[in-house]
């Protein structure tokens, strides 16, 4: 039975960047767990001879020219951000005090 | 670990062998970006070259650019790689704000091109095999500005700001297999390996390859093993090495460091490294996160690429004459020697001596002014050689006009002076500022006679047969000419004037 640890979970937060508490750790473990067992119900259901499916529509090589499209302006690009400075989008710290 | 802390070059190399590995990656020329039509053109101001799909907004759709994937196939196939006939994208996830769709769009365990070799060329001719393990296609990330740290370091910022310009530029991602068994020349393949590289993507034509604009960048992986050990060490990964020195600095410093290292006793971490220009020193950056901490997994949104045996055979008709060869048969063709033809290839000057040739004039003429005069100017005013203001057809007719006697050495590099400085064509030049030799026999007979009479104790001399001593009567009449004259002819006329066989 697969499944999902609560130390995975916390790994999977920690590269998300998310800052989980011991009991929303707890809460997501058993929710994840959850959800991943009902999904591997699917692998019970295919046989060696189902391929694992990525697209699911036959379809191959398509492809663009290198045409250039009109972009859109800085501000409609900024409009979502939630901070902006000189036409950039501008980010919290990257690096925390280590 | 301090810099101090090094062993020799030599100790390190007496009981230890490196392997490394070489990334580099390899920003396309294409006119657009690889998942979506916005312009690639450098220069742009800040976030004014992004759209829905390079900035990740929900609902947008990539679409392959189909010369992306052309050019991939291409290097794959000059690569001696096999080219797969079916492969997809891959979502590389991490949380970083230089990509606003939290992945990259890469490649993962189906790579366009794999399997093959590149032969490189060491300084004394010797050729390297380097392993090629693939090439795979993915995308550039956006341009971080760190504010409120020192020199703009990420350490001690206090935000960020992003250009998203660059996020979704074609990269190539090229990977060598472990090379081992080049011993302490292996600082010298690794560099060898990236010039090869380079001169390979720029004679494809699928990008400039220009390391100082970010347009080619290396990671040096490195390990160290016991002399006679099969077992490789654990390897660091010196990130973004941006010209062929620094990847033969960044080598030899970590082989250097691993031997301190490993002789005192200690394990190398897995970790990245930042190189630093000025010292050639590395330090450490982030401990390496796991492969399958990226949690890669098959881009839904992209369908697979499955190049027709027809379209790859079409390509590879199209190959151009490898570089390596193409260098050697211009060797023999212009008869140097392997260590000029290395400089005339590191000067950048192998393309502009052909095209001079193919302009008229000849190998020995084109060469001695790409070489000699214009690296000077060059050098002097710190730019490319191709980038100096005179084309190749100008200088094939400065070596005309030299060759038809109109201009003497003194006079053609004059003229290439005027040219370098707007003033025109060779021509033009020559006519502008009144260049051409005195071929006006009279008015250089009359030169020639009042030098003799001036200087009668050497014409005397030369009388008696002392014919060297005609040099000084040929500076004089070129003097008073203001260098305006043929000193072959000169030299003549005062031989046959004092009666002497030349």
């Amino acid at each position: 039975m697969p499944g999902i640890t609560r130390e995975e979970v916390a790994h999977l937060a920690r590269l998300a960047r998310l800052e989980l508490k011991d009991e929303e750790l707890d809460h997501f473990a058993g929710q994840l767990d959850d959800i991943i067992g009902a999904v591997a119900r699917v692998s019970e259901v295919a046989d060696q001879d189902v391929p694992p499916t990525s697209h699911p529509l036959p379809l191959t090589n398509v492809m663009r020219a290198d045409e250039v499209r009109p972009s859109l302006t800085p501000e409609q690009a900024l409009s979502g951000a939630p901070a902006q400075e000189q036409q950039r989008f501008k980010v919290p710290q990257i690096l925390g005090e280590e | 670990m301090t810099v101090t802390d090094l062993v020799s070059y030599e100790d390190a190399l007496a009981t230890y062998e490196p392997v490394m590995g070489l990334e580099v990656h390899v920003e396309l020329g294409t006119k657009t970006k690889m998942f979506c039509g916005c312009s690639t053109a450098l220069g742009a101001d800040a976030n004014t070259q992004t759209c829905p799909t390079c900035l990740g907004l929900p609902g947008s759709l990539p679409v392959v650019n189909a010369i992306g994937v052309e050019s991939a196939i291409k290097i794959g196939l000059a690569l001696n790689c096999s080219i797969a006939e079916w492969c997809r994208f891959a979502r590389k996830n991490y949380f970083y704000p230089d990509m606003p769709k939290n992945f990259q769009t890469s490649q993962y365990d189906e790579p366009i091109a794999f399997d093959g070799y590149l032969d490189v060329q060491l300084e004394d001719g010797e050729v390297f095999r380097v392993e090629i393990e693939r090439a795979h296609m993915e995308e550039d990330t956006g341009k971080s500005t760190h504010v409120g740290g020192a020199t703009g370091r990420i350490h001690g910022a206090s935000h960020s700001l992003l250009d998203y310009n660059r996020a979704g530029i074609p990269l190539i991602e090229i990977v060598t297999k472990p090379i081992k068994g080049a011993g302490e020349r292996a600082p010298e393949v690794a560099k060898a390996y990236v010039a090869e590289l380079r001169e390979l993507i720029k004679a494809l034509g699928v990008s400039e390859a220009r390391m100082e604009m970010g347009q080619m960048r290396c990671d040096v992986n490195l390990s160290l093993m016991p002399k006679g050990s099969e077992k490789f060490g654990t390897r660091s990964e010196t990130k973004n090495v941006n010209s062929l020195r620094s990847v033969e600095r960044a080598a030899r410093f970590e082989i250097q460091r691993h031997a301190a290292v490993l002789s005192s006793g200690g394990t190398i971490i897995q970790e990245t490294r930042h190189f630093h220009e000025e010292d050639g020193s590395t330090t450490s950056g982030r401990v390496k996160e796991e492969a399958e901490d990226y949690r890669y997994f098959p881009e839904p949104d992209l369908v697979p690429v499955a190049p027709s045996r027809e379209w790859v055979e079409e390509l590879r008709k199209g190959l151009p004459e490898l570089p390596r060869l193409r260098r050697n048969r211009l060797r023999e063709e212009w008869g140097v020697s392997e260590h000029d033809m290395q400089s005339i290839l590191n000067a950048g000057a192998v393309d502009l001596i052909v095209a001079t040739t193919e302009a008229g004039a000849d190998a020995a003429a084109a060469r001695k002014w790409w070489m000699g005069e214009l690296a000077r100017r060059a050098n002097e005013d710190g730019v490319d050689l191709d980038a100096l203001p005179i084309t190749p057809e100008q200088v094939a007719r400065v070596a005309a006009l030299v060759a038809e006697g109109s201009l003497n050495d003194k006079l053609a590099r004059q003229t290439i002076e005027g040219v370098l400085a707007g003033e025109g064509t060779p021509d033009e030049v020559v006519e502008k500022r009144g260049l051409k030799v005195v071929s006006d026999e009279g008015a250089l007979g009359k030169a020639v006679d009042e030098a003799i009479e001036s200087n009668a104790a050497i014409a005397d001399k030369i009388r008696g047969g002392k014919v060297a001593a005609a040099g000084a009567l040929v500076g004089a009449v070129m003097k008073a000419t203001r260098g305006q004259a043929d000193a072959a002819r000169v030299r003549e006329l005062i031989l046959e004037k004092l009666g002497v066989e030349g």
